[in-house]
């Protein structure tokens, strides 16, 4: 690889445009666009908007609200447990605590349900630490700086969120941040600090002070590896790639366990649980509108479909999150995220003919729009030769504007990332382009993380109204977290004072018939589990 | 709006050359440009282990390989690596590792306490077989001399990058879990060594005293426009932020009580 010329030539003729706007664009003040702007270049852009993307839900207590296709396909699936046959007498487990998910808030959950007393059994479909938790590239957010406050986290929050988000899932997010924050750093979490023990904060679109705290741009794999490390230590029973396929009532239609499957040896079995706390992320891999995701393997939507088929409600399904900065080349790593962190130190985005186009700051859903504007409809963006279009992220004005050396230190891990494939992006550009990467909602819950289904809760990605429309960066690590602890902790309180009956799948049989009764096309058996890359499907697709 | 739909089949399976690679020593023949993951989803793989986070940082898909006219065994991970011709190449489900159990909080700070919990560090041979393996590049022997003479802050920093595959435990002839004794000395650092935050001290103490109760309480029972118009009044904080305070340091709580 030409280290002079990392890219083809059709595109370094581009970058040479970015470099010779270069000094010009770094005095640039671009202002953040008024409400009413923003509503319009969403509703014109945002993949959200699209005609034909989304249609209702026609079965179960959700029957009416509308959802991307991909996943109301999956909602029309079959359950993989017959009703009829399986064996509800005899559970392979019983415990006080079910938490089904092992990353960030399936860990936060069980820790957090042993320590008040119950016993706890973390399964998850993968390896524990496998989860979006160990992706995130950014950080935290918590107001702890003298200029900010628990007030001005909430307001930025209710406004990234559209004003949508439930108020009081938001007040206990902030509420609760700072204290989390300590939290982490008494379990040894490495956050990065100055010298004096104070943390170095940094911004995320959307916010009016400085308040993401990270650990350079591993903040989720060194807050997962200390979380996992903690539930070794802790002792919590874990089993691995066992996926939650069903969840069981007992007889007064309160959640009571969980069907699982031993992804090994592809036995069934019944774990019965007093309390279940669902932790099982978002959908990234389902692919909305054939995205590129930033997602990790396992995001596929699972908790949704049983949460769905044993009558949770959910909230806000129809709004999904596409991260501006996936990364449009190498076509090898295609939609991997590209930290909004960059932006916040100073990275701009520009376009083919070396202009910026949007306040960088902008909340995602803002950026994104605008970075498909440029794309689709003014054609200002830089095409791949495989036909991909993107536009530049000016990392080396990281180190131009902050200082020789920032990037190594605040983004060692992009910065191996894109060396791999021989771009230093010290000196190069990236190209990027808005990639799926979160969902906005999800299974609706109360302060203590508990869904309308009594003893059945929800942490994290999965759970729905604490982001609105649009989760702010930063937001995400700390939800699993705030609604970890609060999960884990009404859960094993609750588990001391009840005593499930006798278990029933009554509730798949329902479903199963009222999806026959409709004069609906058959869809494979939900959940996913994991997604189907094999053979012509190994090749990215991609729909901008 | 209309809508662009495309995929890259063309650019990568008729312009692009097939070449031969050995999965578990049986031959393929895959897109040249693939990475050793989608090279073995394209010949039909699905898999359920060796595969997390497709980004290079979970360790799931850690990849053992030669290729031709070389001696050397190679190590990379299969999400970020682009096959070569005629590689032949494994990939290793699980690493045995040696973790102790510990709690945090009775341990120290001090530089004995890792040759305490995990007393095997001294038999460390300096053979280098664990930097020569890690995926990552991480100077892992160097980092296990700076445990052997109990630098805490060095192991913690030097091994900051680690993703914890356990490469190096599977390969070390003195049999050491070198990624849990690092993880041990970063859980310390972090928790002794680094001074804590005054100000996260007392923004907690502010808030277990419930000062912020009655303004996040007003804040909820906002309806939408009014929490427009506030949102519209928040003053940005600057890129450049040194000496810089709001104009208004009482928002919103001067808007609301």
């Amino acid at each position: 690889m030409n280290k002079e010329k990392p890219y083809p030539e059709s595109m370094m003729e581009t970058i040479r445009r970015l470099e010779t706007t270069r000094e010009k664009r770094i005095g640039q003040e671009i202002p953040r666009l008024g409400l009413s702007e923003k509503e319009v270049l969403l509703k014109k852009y945002h993949p959200d908007y699209r005609d034909g993307v989304k249609r209702e839900i026609r079965v179960g207590v959700n029957r009416g609200q509308s959802i991307p296709n991909e996943l109301a396909d999956l909602f029309e699936g079959e359950s993989m447990v017959d009703p009829d046959r399986f064996d509800l007498s005899s559970p392979k487990y019983k415990t006080d605590v079910l938490v089904v998910g092992g990353g960030g808030g399936g860990a936060t959950a069980s820790i957090f349900a042993k320590e008040n007393g119950a016993s706890v059994i973390l399964a998850t479909k993968l390896r524990i630490g496998d989860s979006n938790t160990i992706m995130a590239e950014g950080g935290i957010q918590a107001a702890t700086s003298e200029l900010d406050s628990p007030a001005l986290h909430y307001l930025d929050t209710m406004g990234g969120g559209g004003f949508h988000n439930h108020p009081e899932l938001v007040r206990a997010l902030a509420h609760d941040a700072p204290m989390i924050l300590g939290w982490l750093t008494r379990l040894g979490v490495m956050f990065d600090r100055r010298p004096d023990g104070e943390y170095l904060a940094s911004f995320a679109g959307g916010q009016c002070r400085r308040r993401v705290h990270s650990a350079a741009d591993y903040s989720g794999l060194e807050m997962m590896r200390v979380l996992r490390d903690e539930l070794y230590v802790k002792g919590i029973d874990i089993l691995e790639f066992s996926a939650a396929i069903e969840l069981v009532l007992d007889e007064s239609g309160n959640c009571a366990g969980a069907i699982l499957l031993n992804l090994d040896t592809r036995e069934q079995f019944l774990i019965k649980a007093k309390t279940v706390i669902l932790a099982t992320g978002g959908i990234g891999r389902i692919h909305i509108q054939r995205f590129p995701t930033t997602n990790h393997y396992g995001a596929t939507a699972d908790g949704l479909v049983i949460a769905n088929r044993v009558g949770a409600k959910v909230v806000f399904l129809d709004a999904t999150q596409f991260h501006p900065t996936g990364t449009a080349y190498p076509e090898q790593i295609l939609g991997l995220l590209v930290s909004e962190a960059f932006r916040g130190w100073s990275a701009q985005l520009v376009n083919g003919e070396g202009e910026r186009f949007i306040n960088e700051l902008e909340t995602r859903d803002i950026t994104s729009s605008a970075v498909i504007r440029e794309v689709v409809e003014r054609k200002k963006g830089i095409e791949t030769p495989t036909g991909m279009v993107g536009v530049w992220l000016d990392t080396p004005l990281v180190d131009i504007i902050k200082g020789s050396g920032t990037i190594h230190r605040v983004f060692p891990h992009l910065f191996h990332r894109f060396k791999t494939f021989g771009i230093d992006i010290t000196r190069f550009p990236v190209l990027v382009y808005p990639s799926q990467h979160y969902q906005n909602g999800g299974i609706h819950i109360d302060v203590n993380g508990e869904s309308t289904v009594r003893n059945l809760f929800v942490a994290g990605e999965a759970s729905g109204g604490v982001h609105g429309r649009n989760r702010l960066g930063g937001n995400s690590l700390l939800d699993v977290f705030v609604f970890g602890r609060r999960c884990g902790t009404a859960a094993a309180l609750r588990s001391k004072e009840i005593n499930p009956g006798k278990l029933s799948l009554h509730h798949v049989r329902e479903y199963h018939d009222a999806l026959r009764k409709l004069d609906i096309q058959k869809q494979p058996k939900s959940p996913l589990i994991l997604p189907d890359y094999r053979f012509e499907r190994a090749l990215p697709q991609v729909h901008q | 709006m209309s809508t662009r739909s495309k995929t890259f089949e063309k650019g990568l399976t008729k312009n692009n050359h097939l070449i031969p690679i050995y999965i578990f020593g049986k031959r393929y023949e895959v897109p040249e440009s693939l990475t050793i993951q989608k090279a073995m989803e394209y010949v039909g793989y699905r898999f359920v282990r060796n595969c997390g986070c497709r980004g290079g940082i979970c360790g799931a898909c850690v990849t053992e390989y030669r290729t031709p006219g070389d001696y050397k065994l190679k190590i990379a991970l299969a999400c970020q690596t682009v096959i070569e011709r005629e590689m032949q190449l494994t990939q290793i489900q699980f690493v045995p590792s040696h973790k102790e159990d510990y709690d945090l909080e009775a341990l120290r700070g001090d530089g004995s306490v890792l040759a305490k919990v995990y007393p095997e560090l001294l038999r460390c041979l300096q053979c280098n077989t664990c930097t020569r393996v890690c995926p990552q590049e991480i100077d892992v022997m160097g980092y296990i001399a700076a445990a052997m003479r109990g630098n805490i802050e060095e192991v913690a920093t030097r091994s900051f990058e680690c993703i914890m595959c356990g490469t190096c435990a599977s390969k070390c002839p003195a049999e050491l879990s070198q990624h849990e004794i690092a993880l041990l000395a970063r859980r310390i650092y972090g928790r002794y060594i680094l001074p804590p935050s005054r100000n996260l001290q007392r923004r907690i103490q502010e808030i277990n005293e419930g000062k912020y109760e009655s303004v996040l309480d007003a804040l909820i029972n906002l309806d939408r426009e009014q929490l427009k118009d506030l949102y519209s009044q928040r003053e940005q904080e600057p890129q450049d932020s040194s000496g810089w305070e709001p104009q208004n340091r009482d928002f919103p709580e001067g808007q609301l009580l």
